[in-house]
């Protein structure tokens, strides 16, 4: 077990180099600079911002400077916003996006696990049809459309919600929900299709001989079973919810890591861009080494390789 | 003989299936019982409705698509068809246990065997959860796998193919069921395996008093175990008897197709394998008739006209062919199939040497 985590931390380390590397050659490529955008500088200006922020240097020059920031995780201060450092940015506004993604995750695997159970147990009656038709819903409505409507009828005509804001836990219900059900109808569509392939299995059959009831049957045997391609599907997806959504935390105007991604892009803020980038990676990395793990947990006929027994 | 228990009694049993092509009539008219500690085999090949048969008694036939169109299953006097699911949960697995096909997936690969064996007495006795792993442990002892503590613990991966199985017979035994039906409990094991399972369930029987069904396709398997046979073709019991009824007496056409067609290790190497020509009616459409005329190198105009009712050959051996009624003509058992008994008689006289 242990060789295994040092050998997949090695290969996360691997990983974050290409990434970086691809990043920084990709910005170098895009046109444009962080001052390209604002008042028209006299050249002389400009030349000292370059100069300030070692935009002059030949590109190794650059590139290694950035490899050793980014060992460093020193990713420096952000070249469009005064005095502020990408770390203290992203220190700000992830825990706000891991709050509502963590929230919305929970929300999302209770729901899609529950409808695609649902559907399963029920294939091709009236429940599955009703629950296949919320799944097929949540996927195709973008959450945008989801977050104005609700913002429109919960919080406006209604008054349950607050519109948009960030100021404590019932502000977070209605983003969390907005990014919540496109991801409940996948995690349902696949629990649904992976829940119907265990039912025609053996010894889900051979359970019900032995005089299980239905639900205890599906919660015993049949669910430990078809989680697996679920468990696949939400390491990627958690790392992507709680690094923030873009769209829905601008709906909402929740102060989250979500428009620093975007942002930092059109303002060709590198320093921003690099620290957002090798952050998203690293989580990512780690949330598919975790998903690795729980499969060995999940179903004991995976041994991780390297693992001693 | 004449005072012994009767567990289960089959009466008119019809079951359909509702599919996009039709009703398809799988099971269509079955009658039979067994007697306490009795082991009755059912014979037939793929489609003949044994499995469904089995599978019925249980009540484990998803409706839709099956349906239950007439008949009773007769369990200590009550009638299985008409009770609730909730009813059959506390008598499946404890008065009926069931012994699956294929050992590699009628175990929960993520669950320790020790537990899907406990689970069983939990469900269906109260007693504490330790008492419940002794249990365990003692019939895993049972069932003849060495080291039962440690293998308690361990994952069905862990396990060969006939270890397997005889965790199923654990499972299937855990609380002292009054019928054992095994659905082809051998077809997925090798030679040598099928022979120490089949021996160990007959041990079983010895000291446990159950009744067996065991539904099979392999003659040989029959003869090994059980008491009396019933012969299933196109939904319906053909010939019924005891062991030596059918093995030395056939008078059912298809029963003779079948002893035909055994493969033998006696048999001349020249000798090409016997086999019933042509294939299993449609059972969404049964023919008019015999359902096996068709088949039928004996057939008479009658067969395709009328169905045959099951005729006594004696007190315990029935056939459903016209050939038993008294206006039909004498037909002999073909050469091959006299030839099998012969060989038989032969054995077995050797055998009891």
């Amino acid at each position: 077990m242990i060789n295994y985590i040092l050998k997949r931390l090695m290969y996360i380390l691997l990983a974050l180099f290409v990434i970086v590397t691809v990043t920084f050659f990709l910005m170098r490529l895009a046109p444009g600079s962080p001052f390209a955008n604002e008042r028209n500088f006299p050249p002389q200006i400009e030349e000292k911002l370059n100069e300030t922020y070692g935009l002059n240097n030949p590109w190794y020059i650059q590139y290694k400077d950035y490899l050793i920031d980014t060992a460093t995780f020193n990713f420096g201060e952000s070249m469009k916003y005064k005095a502020r450092s990408t770390n203290d940015m992203i220190a700000e506004s992830f825990p706000v996006s891991l709050t509502l993604g963590i929230e919305a995750m929970l929300l999302a695997i209770g729901f899609g696990v529950l409808i695609g159970v649902i559907s399963a147990l029920y294939h091709n009656k009236f429940p599955d049809y009703l629950a296949t038709s919320i799944a097929v819903l949540g996927i195709s409505v973008p959450s945008f459309i989801l977050a104005g409507l609700m913002q429109y009828f919960l919080a406006y005509k209604l008054d349950i919600f607050p519109t948009a804001g960030w100021n404590g836990f019932i502000y977070s219900i209605l983003p969390a929900l907005a990014i919540a059900f496109s991801h409940a109808g996948f995690i349902a569509k696949l629990t649904r299709s992976s829940m119907l392939e265990q039912n025609s299995s053996d010894y889900v059959k051979m359970a019900r001989a032995k005089g299980l009831g239905k639900w205890t049957v599906v919660f015993r045997h049949t669910l430990r079973n078809a989680l697996l391609p679920v468990v696949t599907y939400l390491g990627p997806l958690t790392a992507g919810v709680v690094t923030g959504s873009f769209i829905v935390e601008q709906i909402f105007a929740v102060p989250g890591l979500g428009k620093h991604f975007v942002q930092s892009i059109t303002n060709r803020d590198y320093t921003v861009i690099m620290g957002t980038t090798v952050f998203y990676s690293i989580i990512l990395l780690f949330a598919v080494f975790i998903v690795d793990i729980l499969y060995s947990i999940i179903d004991p006929r995976i041994k991780l390789k390297g693992a001693k027994k | 003989m004449e005072t012994r228990k009767k567990v289960v009694e089959v009466k008119d049993l019809r079951i359909n299936f509702k599919t996009y092509a039709g009703l398809v009539q799988a099971v269509r008219g079955v009658n039979f019982e067994l007697y306490e500690g009795e082991t009755l085999a059912i014979v037939g090949e793929s489609g003949s409705g044994k499995s469904v048969t089995s599978n019925a008694l249980m009540k484990l036939i998803p409706q839709p698509p099956g349906i239950y169109a007439s008949g009773e299953i007769l369990f200590d006097g009550k009638d299985l068809v008409k009770l609730t699911e909730k009813q059959m949960t506390k008598i499946r697995g404890n008065d009926i246990a069931m012994i699956f096909q294929d050992p590699m997936t009628s175990l929960n690969p993520t669950m320790k065997v020790g537990r899907q064996i406990t689970e069983v007495i939990l469900q269906h006795r109260s007693m504490p959860k330790a008492e419940a792993k002794q249990k365990a442990i003692q019939l895993i002892d049972q069932v003849g796998i060495p080291f039962p503590e440690k293998r308690y613990n361990q994952y069905p991966h862990e396990f060969s193919g006939g270890m397997r199985q005889r965790i199923v017979i654990a499972i299937a035994l855990a609380a002292d069921p009054k019928l054992l039906i095994a659905d082809e409990p051998t077809t997925a094991l090798d030679v040598t395996i099928q022979a120490q399972i089949l021996e160990l369930m007959k041990e079983i029987q010895k000291t446990s008093k159950t009744s067996i069904i065991f539904i099979t396709h392999d003659l040989g398997v029959v003869a090994n175990v059980a008491d009396r046979v019933a012969v299933m073709y196109a939904g319906q019991i053909v010939e019924y008897g005891t062991v030596n009824d059918i093995f030395y007496n056939p008078k059912h056409p298809y029963t003779w197709g079948l002893l035909g067609s055994m493969p033998d290790l006696d048999n001349d190497a020249e000798e090409l394998l016997h086999t019933i020509p042509g294939s299993p009616p449609d059972l969404t459409h049964p023919p008019k008739g015999d359902a096996f005329a068709a088949r039928n190198e004996f057939a008479m105009a009658i067969d395709y006209e009328q169905e045959p009712p099951m005729f006594q050959v004696s007190d315990t051996h029935f056939a459903k062919t016209w050939l038993l009624h008294p206006d039909a003509p004498d037909v002999a058992i073909p050469e091959i199939v006299a030839k099998r008994i012969r060989t038989f008689a032969e054995k077995e006289a050797q055998y009891n040497d």
